[in-house]
């Protein structure tokens, strides 16, 4: 068994950074397929994002030329740091080799690692467009780091470790407690996803006004497989952050072995959840308008509230002496 | 009982009757009827407190603290409303409000007097803060009647402040049940003061302090003491004269009491502790900064109203260090103090009621030959002043002598500090006091009718207090001393 | 005591303490004066079910009645006060924003983290669930005092008041399962009776410096070198009255 378990975890992990690169597209595209049907169309099918990707990789790269290396070799790093820092987060299973390897500072600082390459590679062209995308989406992750990383402390604070595997584990075993510091934690880190991940009511994803784009500002001046890898990028991350919220908060389902029966209740589990949260991030962007930019501060500092409370909560009311 | 219920109830009818009686004739005369009943009925509660020792019964009690200050409260809200008479009337027909204002103000006189005397008999801590809450309600509207800018900010301020103070001393009550329900079985009982007295070493010393720190912020912004006494002289000074000499002279010896009340229950509980002596040394620093900085202010002021609110705010100061200094000596005179600094300073705000009906203005600069032009007015003021300030042999001068004993016996060094505060008041007085009643009258200025009997009254038992204390007030003021401090004086 | 050791009632307390704690954020920093009255009723809401919990694990009688008491006076009949005052007023589009939003909001925190320092002292084992949602009751009191210093508007100010007297009760329920009975009654009155003068003093301000922006209530002051004289001032309200002359008022110097 042992010789299996040895054997079967390395292959698990590969499997579930495969699946989140295979996966990414599918929740973008059920997302998209509620709004439709919110908005009273039938909508793209769930696998258009998908044939999406294949037709910009089949194309032509056409780069300006007061580009430098970087902007050819940004596309690459932006995705690589994003399919990494997602592959830690504990999609299937807990106790995964890159286990050791998810911890939360390490996942922010992937991260930002990518954000940083995507912020220069729009200023990169020299374009009006890309300067303004990367200095908004700046200020937005200024903003919304101190948040993320407070609401994931507060998780911490509970769990003693920072890494996202021993939060998962502290959860399932333990019995179930109303946590007044999870829940504002919830909060702050829903805010801090929409935030990051460039959704309505921050940016909106299928925009190309100048008033109001933010992450498609950065990637105008790209094409063919750069700018399919880069799609692809802000599709993990999305993924990423659904699963953070669906499986650190709510563990129940996840695989704790790597027994076949445990994989497949672990894989049916998160599909469900991420289900209902693509779902309900699609009613929430139907619901809400976008705000105007001198707002998102306003909104991240909520978020920043809400950690904070959070935090407070669990020194205050949880942890008793 | 009898006299406590009518004590207690004659100031709620009056109330509801003076809201829907009309002519003003007629509710001036049936504010003063009800004022005298409910002062017939605590002379009568008096006389039985002085036979039995105490009357205590349905959540309330009665015993040697709160009698005499029981009928100090309906003596003064009787000698007041018979100034308030003539003087409202007089003040309504100026236009300066109108019959529905009247109404208002007479309800709530009687529903003041109501809340007051509720607050100095009952035995239920939150009680007390319902009533002392009431208080602060029923005289907000006063404060504004005459609808003038500066009355309607006053009065804000005054609602503002005090309700902010009266909610943390909620925060404190709510404290301090915590900690008796540790103690005492049955929760009904939890918040009655004379049990919560007798048990008061068993309850939690930390949960105690930290309640008597709200509670002090909070009955103590209702005394006055800096740095939350920024409503006094605003609330004091707009409103009516009336009611300037009622707030002054009782709503703040109540907050006092209420004050007092709870350090008996907090002394109790932190005796055996490392810091014993905690509430007498906050009460210590706030009366003496109240003291100091009211008397530095006093100089400045330019309304004469303002000028006696800042007198009462630094007597009020006085008081609380007395009560902190704590002793059998600090603590009579402050208990004769509250008596006697009532008495005068009712009788100088109804004094200067009339004095700024003479000279048609509150500013001082303006108010010029009392003496001259009315001669009871001018005299009345001179006295009074004198009296405040400390002059033998009015009464005030005993009390400040006993608190100034005290405190040589104690901290020798705090002396120094009463002392030239005393003189910086005294200075402050006299030197706004001097122009206002000597000197030649202005041209055209004309003596008004005033009933000066409540005045001479109040001045003439102050002058009976401080050259001989009657035995049975001094037997009651011993036996409140021995109450509050557990030493007999005399 | 761990958190999961307490029984269910007693953590969904706490998560109600918590929201508790976020409305009273979310009062000192909402703009619109609608959605503050909102934010007050849900706070008042979320109090009264405090009770409820309260007196289904104590099953003490007279604390359902307290927590209806609440319910029906803080979160409907108050707030239905004030919606009405702000229509007579005609504020109901007034947007006030903070002027630094970031710092007060960090003084917020900074009180409640003090609350928490100051309730510490009460430590022993068995006070322990009840000292924490009155450190949290606490703060509600504090940040409605902030609330008061930091808004300029009236009935901002008042919706500060109004959640410190929230904050009080928090702390009698969750502290001592309720204080007796006769108390909460004159409690709820006082508060009652304090909403209406509010509501009386809204039109005298607004009456006498037609906004209800207190900051401009500033005609008292310690430096005015002309005091305005009340009850004998101006001439033309003034009736010389002539009573009967006593001897004589003026003698040449």
């Amino acid at each position: 068994m042992d010789h299996l378990l040895n054997a079967a975890a390395p292959v698990a992990a590969v499997l579930q950074a495969m699946l989140y690169a295979a996966a990414a597209p599918l929740l973008v595209g059920w997302i998209r397929k509620v709004k439709a049907r919110l908005q009273n169309r039938r909508g793209p099918s769930v696998l258009q994002p998908y044939r999406d990707l294949r037709k910009l990789l089949a194309k032509e790269v056409r780069v300006a030329h007061t580009a430098s290396p970087l902007f050819r070799a940004a596309p690459y790093i932006v995705f690589a740091a994003t399919w990494l820092a997602a592959a830690t987060v504990p999609l299937l299973a807990v106790n995964l080799p890159t286990a050791a390897l998810a911890d939360i500072i390490v996942l922010v600082g992937l991260l930002a690692l990518a954000r940083f390459f995507l912020a220069l590679a729009g200023m990169d062209v020299g374009t009006a467009f890309g300067g303004m995308g990367a200095s908004r989406e700046m200020l937005v992750s200024a903003l919304a780091e101190p948040a993320m990383l407070m609401a994931v402390f507060t998780l911490a604070m509970t769990a003693h470790s920072t890494n996202l595997a021993g939060v998962i584990d502290f959860q399932l075993s333990n019995e179930f407690a109303l946590r007044p510091s999870f829940m504002f934690a919830l909060g702050g880190l829903v805010l801090v996803a929409l935030a990051e991940t460039g959704r309505i009511p921050v940016d909106n994803p299928a925009t190309h006004l100048e008033l109001t784009m933010i992450h498609e500002a950065m990637l105008l001046e790209y094409s063919g497989r750069h700018l399919a890898l880069m799609e692809w990028a802000a599709q993990i991350k999305l993924l990423l952050y659904g699963t953070l919220i669906a499986n650190v908060f709510f563990p129940w389902g996840i695989a704790q072995s790597f027994a076949a029966g445990a994989l497949g209740m672990g894989i049916a589990a998160v599909a469900a959840k991420l289900l209902l949260l693509g779902a309900a991030l699609a009613i929430g962007e139907t619901v809400l308008a976008k705000m105007r930019l001198f707002r998102a501060p306003a909104f991240l500092n909520l978020a920043l509230l809400l950690a904070l409370l959070g935090l407070l909560s669990h020194v205050i009311l949880e942890v008793g002496a | 009982m009898t006299a406590l219920l009518i004590t207690l109830l004659a100031p709620v009818f009056g109330a509801f009757a003076l809201a829907v009686v009309r002519p003003l004739r007629v509710a001036g005369w049936l504010n003063v009827a009800v004022s005298s009943v409910t002062f017939a009925a605590t002379a009568v509660l008096a006389w039985a407190v002085a036979a039995t020792d105490e009357i205590a019964g349905f959540s309330f009690r009665v015993d040697a603290f709160n009698v005499y200050l029981v009928v100090l409260t309906a003596f003064v809200g009787l000698t007041t409303s018979i100034f308030s008479r003539p003087y409202m009337r007089h003040v309504c027909e100026t236009g300066m409000t109108t019959e529905r204002g009247m109404r208002i103000y007479h309800a709530m006189y009687q529903a003041f007097m109501f809340t007051m005397l509720l607050a100095l008999t009952t035995d239920n801590l939150g009680v007390l803060w319902v009533a002392v809450e009431g208080a602060t309600l029923a005289t907000v509207l006063l404060v504004s009647l005459y609808r003038t800018p500066e009355a309607v900010e006053a009065a804000w301020k005054y609602f503002v402040l005090c309700g902010v103070g009266i909610a943390l001393a909620l925060f404190g009550t709510v404290l301090t049940y915590f900690a008796a329900q540790q103690v005492i079985a049955d929760p009904a009982e939890g918040l009655t003061w004379s049990i919560l007295f007798q048990q008061a070493s068993a309850l939690e010393p930390s949960v105690m302090g930290l309640a008597f720190v709200f509670l002090l912020v909070g009955y103590g912004t209702k005394v006055g003491l800096v740095p939350m006494h920024q409503w006094l002289p605003d609330a004091h000074s707009e409103g009516p004269t009336p009611m300037s000499a009622v707030l002054s002279g009782l709503l703040l010896n109540v907050a006092l009491y209420a004050v007092v009340r709870l350090k008996m229950l907090v002394d109790g509980s932190l005796a055996t502790t490392a810091s014993p002596h905690m509430a007498g040394q906050l009460l210590m620093g706030f009366g003496l900064l109240s003291f100091l900085v009211a008397g530095l202010f006093l100089h400045r002021q330019r309304d004469i109203k303002r000028m006696f609110s800042y007198s009462s705010i630094e007597h009020m100061g006085l008081m609380t260090f007395a009560f902190g200094l704590g002793g059998p000596l600090a603590t009579f005179g402050a208990l004769l103090h509250m008596l006697v600094h009532s008495l005068t300073k009712s009788a100088i705000f109804i004094t200067v009621g009339h004095a700024a009906h003479i000279a048609g203005t509150q500013t001082i600069d303006r108010i010029r030959g009392l003496i001259r032009t009315q001669p009871a007015v001018g005299w009345s003021l001179l006295l009074g002043v004198a009296a405040i300030a400390g002059f033998p042999p009015f009464g005030v001068f005993t009390s400040e002598f006993l608190l100034l004993t005290a405190t040589m016996q104690v901290q020798p060094w705090l002396t120094v500090a009463l002392l030239s505060g005393l003189v910086i008041a005294f200075a402050g007085l006299f030197r706004h006091l001097h122009p206002m009643v000597y000197g030649p009258a202005p041209e055209g200025q004309l003596p008004v009718a005033a009933n000066m009997l409540p005045v001479l009254l109040h001045l003439g038992l102050v002058l009976w207090l401080g050259l001989a204390i009657p035995s049975f007030l001094a037997g009651w003021l011993d036996r409140a001393t021995q109450l509050i401090t557990g030493v007999h004086l005399l | 005591m761990s958190l999961v050791s307490l029984p269910l009632l007693q953590q969904f307390l706490l998560v109600l303490a918590a929201l508790v704690l976020f409305t009273s954020f979310v009062l000192l920093s909402q703009a619109r004066l609608v959605s503050a009255i909102h934010a007050f009723a849900w706070q008042g809401g979320l109090v009264a079910a405090v009770t409820g919990v309260v007196a289904v694990a104590g099953s003490s009688g007279h604390l359902y009645f307290s927590a209806l008491l609440t319910l029906v006076l803080k979160a409907a009949l108050i707030p239905w006060m004030l919606h009405r005052l702000i229509r007579r007023l005609e504020l109901e589009r007034h947007v006030e924003s903070l002027r630094w939003p970031a710092i007060v909001n960090m003084v917020a925190v900074i009180l409640v983290i003090f609350s928490y320092w100051l309730v510490l002292p009460m430590v022993q084992q068995e006070l322990a669930f009840t000292r924490n949602i009155v450190a949290i009751s606490l703060a509600v009191v504090l940040i409605g005092l902030w609330m008061m210093v930091v808004r300029q508007q009236a009935v901002a100010q008042v919706l500060g008041f109004m959640s410190m007297e929230n904050g009080l009760f928090l702390a009698a329920v969750s502290a001592t399962a309720g204080m007796p009975l006769v108390v909460e009654l004159g409690v709820a009155f006082d508060v009652l009776v304090a909403m209406v003068l509010f509501g009386v003093f809204f039109f005298q301000i607004r009456q006498s410096i037609d906004s209800l922006d207190v900051d401009r209530l500033n005609r008292l002051t310690e430096t005015v070198d002309e005091e305005a004289d009340l009850e004998f001032s101006a001439a033309p309200r003034r009736p010389h009255t002539v009573t009967a002359r006593p001897a004589a008022v003026e003698e040449a110097e």
